[in-house]
């Protein structure tokens, strides 16, 4: 130590630096006013989660199912589903209810690693105060619901990802339906060929038997033919109405049906499994 | 020109108690008030004022903003500050000494407020001009320590006594370098009367003459910080001022980070308080008669007078406040240390320094004294300091470590 402290002058100096620097430089003084001023969130982060809905109306654009896969993976169980009924009573694939606890929710993304609908998603919104402590943190479907362009703002890489994997399944999706419509096709064919020639044979048996046999087993056949043609009919009507394929024409269908029952109704409800978008 | 404000305060005061000419016992009384309650008023205004001066720049030091949120820039915080203190709930300790816990800070008050009439505000403007101004200052400065062991012990806490005696070992060992670096002045001026002290810092012969250039440095260079002495003095005062006010970086008493508050560990709410403003206007106080004996009192270029004065205490508030948000504190040991080994002798060596200053003057002159002088006096200072800092820096290890107690 001297008489004139070089070391404490130095000291001084610097943060004489720092107070005047404070005035016009913005890293001399990092401070952000909240809650005029609001510094952004990093795309990473996550609060609690919210529902993706595509296009502009929430209700009809949302991708979620109510399938509560979910429900069931969240670990503090603060996901509560209703599935949704129409007019009739029947059930379609959309939540009437989905009320999440905001206060039990644990941000552990588990709900959005389990959904195959890529439709819940976490939110990065930390300002939820509310003046009522139970009511107030239980957030019903409405206000979950959020567009894909929100979705796109706040996290644009997830978004992005998100939007790939959906346009490759239903890529995915496409390129299935057209080589089972392919395949379906050729064996539609070869069950035509098939089936004339057998056609051809019963008709020669029959016109041998026609001498012999009464003509009761052609009717009874022709019953059988008809007693399982009237369900698959039905199931195959509603079917053609919800995918987009040219139904093939109508006898070598009915006949198709007839000598192959099983594979048809294991197809019907396959087919009926299809969600709507894909 | 100059000194005009001066006078028309003072021209003010003689109109104000010349209006009760006619009753003589109210115009000792009136006399009485305004030569105390402006100053008092003043004083707690400029406290005031300074809370929101340290927290503010602190926090520019700080890289932060500081309070912003009461009022334009934070200005009416002190206010606010205030109210709450009022509104606390006053605790007392159970078993504590109730008579002295209450009468500590109140002990502590009146002192800095009599300290601060001994203040020469401007030319004839002073509340108390005696002719032995700055003894009485520093006696009544010495009341403090009174107060802080009355605060310490009354508290019945262990910890409260423990922060009170270091508080009250501290003051005490600081005010002998305060006073003898004051000494040096009084020494030069002849005097201790606060006023002959303002006037032996202006240079009489260059203000007399009709240059202007003249007049203007005549109010400048006389100032005792401008001579070797002075300078080493203003030095040791200044930090003697900052450990007998408690400041950072010696306030290991009563810091903001230490768990225990020292001797102020029990106080809540207005006491607490009274003890803050208590140290405030302490501080100020002695800032004010540093710039009386070393920066020139009122005298300054253009305005001499009471601007000058309120300019000069704040730049050393300031330079206080600079000084808290640079340097982390003093242990104790190393602040006794400093006192006794190292302020101690500088002082005393100040003042032979003085004197040779002194007459040397007398034999050879202004100018080639204020060379020489400077020259041989500091050379003598900067050679004290740094020897008294090798002789009192512990000794260095150098290779294995022997341990004395170990078998």
């Amino acid at each position: 130590m001297s008489l004139i402290a070089k070391g404490i002058l130095q000291g001084m100096a610097i943060t004489a630096k720092n107070f005047i620097q404070s005035y016009y430089k913005k890293e001399r003084l990092p401070t952000v006013q909240y809650p005029e001023e609001k510094s952004t969130v990093n795309q990473f982060t996550r609060n609690i989660p919210f529902l993706v809905y595509d296009g502009e109306d929430a209700i009809d654009g949302m991708r979620c199912t109510a399938c509560k896969l979910c429900e069931k993976a969240c670990p503090p169980q603060c996901i509560y589903i209703i599935k949704d009924t129409d007019e009739n009573g029947k059930p379609i694939k959309r939540p009437e209810v989905f009320d999440i606890d905001s206060s039990v929710c644990m941000s552990c993304q588990l709900c959005v690693e389990v959904c195959p609908f890529e439709s819940i998603r976490m939110d990065s919104e930390f300002e939820l105060s509310n003046e009522n402590r139970f009511e107030g943190l239980l957030i019903n479907r409405d206000e979950l619901l959020k567009s894909n362009e929100y979705y796109h703002e706040i996290h644009p890489i997830e978004a992005q990802d998100t939007d790939d994997r959906i346009a490759a399944k239903i890529a995915e999706a496409e390129a299935k339906k057209k080589a089972r419509e392919e395949k379906a096709r050729l064996a539609a064919e070869a069950k035509k060929a098939d089936a004339v020639m057998k056609n051809a044979k019963v008709a020669a048996v029959t016109e041998a038997l026609a001498a012999k046999a009464p003509a009761a087993e052609q009717i009874q056949e022709s019953e059988a033919k008809t007693g399982v043609i009237k369900p698959e009919a039905a199931a195959l009507g509603t079917t053609e109405k919800s995918a987009t394929k040219a139904p093939p024409p109508e006898p070598v269908s009915k006949d198709d049906q007839a000598s192959t029952p099983q594979t048809k109704e294991s197809k019907a409800p396959g087919e009926d499994s299809e969600p709507k978008i894909f | 020109m100059n000194n005009f404000i001066d006078y028309k305060l003072i021209e003010l005061g003689q109109w104000a108690v010349g209006l009760f000419n006619d009753y003589p016992v109210v115009q000792i009384l009136v006399h009485l008030l305004l030569a105390t309650l402006p100053l008092a008023l003043a004083f707690m205004a400029a406290f005031g004022f300074s809370t929101w001066l340290e927290r503010k720049g602190l926090a520019r030091i700080q890289n932060r903003p500081g309070p912003n949120r009461v009022g334009i820039f934070g200005l009416l915080q002190p206010l606010a500050d205030g109210i709450k203190m009022l509104l606390k709930e006053d605790i007392v300790p159970d078993r504590s000494d109730k008579l002295f816990h209450l009468l500590a800070p109140v002990m502590l008050m009146v002192p800095a407020f009599i300290a601060i009439g001994f203040l020469p505000l401007g030319d004839g403007l002073m509340s108390l001009p005696l002719d032995s101004a700055i003894l009485f200052f520093f006696a009544v400065g010495s009341l403090n320590t009174i107060a802080v062991f009355m605060a310490g012990w009354s508290s019945r806490n262990k910890y409260s006594l423990l922060g009170g005696m270091r508080a009250v070992a501290q003051m005490i060992s600081y005010e002998i370098p305060l006073v003898l670096s004051a000494v040096t002045v009084i020494m030069i001026a002849g005097s201790l009367s606060a006023q002959e002290i303002v006037a032996s810092q202006q240079i009489e012969s260059w203000l007399a003459s009709g240059n202007l250039v003249k007049e203007f440095f005549g109010q400048i260079l006389g100032w005792h910080i401008f001579k070797p002495w002075g300078f080493a003095g203003f030095i040791f005062f200044f930090v003697a001022a900052l450990a007998e006010a408690n400041r950072s970086p010696f306030d290991l008493p009563e810091a903001d980070s230490e768990i225990i508050a020292g001797h102020l560990t029990e106080y809540s709410g207005f006491k607490y308080a009274i003890f803050f403003m208590a140290e405030y206007i302490s501080a100020f106080a002695i800032s004010g008669i540093a710039v009386t004996l070393f920066l020139g009192g009122w005298s300054g270029p253009v305005i001499a007078g009471l601007p000058w004065f309120i300019i000069k205490i704040f730049s050393l508030f300031a330079v206080m406040i600079w000084i808290r948000g640079t340097l982390p504190r003093l242990r104790v040991d190393q602040l006794m240390g400093y006192a006794w080994k190292f302020l101690l002798p500088l002082a005393i060596l100040n003042i032979f320094v003085a004197g040779f200053y002194y007459f040397s003057e007398q034999q050879f002159g202004g100018l080639t004294t204020f060379i020489g002088g400077w020259i041989i006096g500091f050379a003598i200072l900067q050679t004290a300091a740094k020897g008294l800092s090798r002789l009192n820096k512990s000794p260095t290890i150098n290779g294995k470590r022997v341990y004395q107690l170990v078998e």
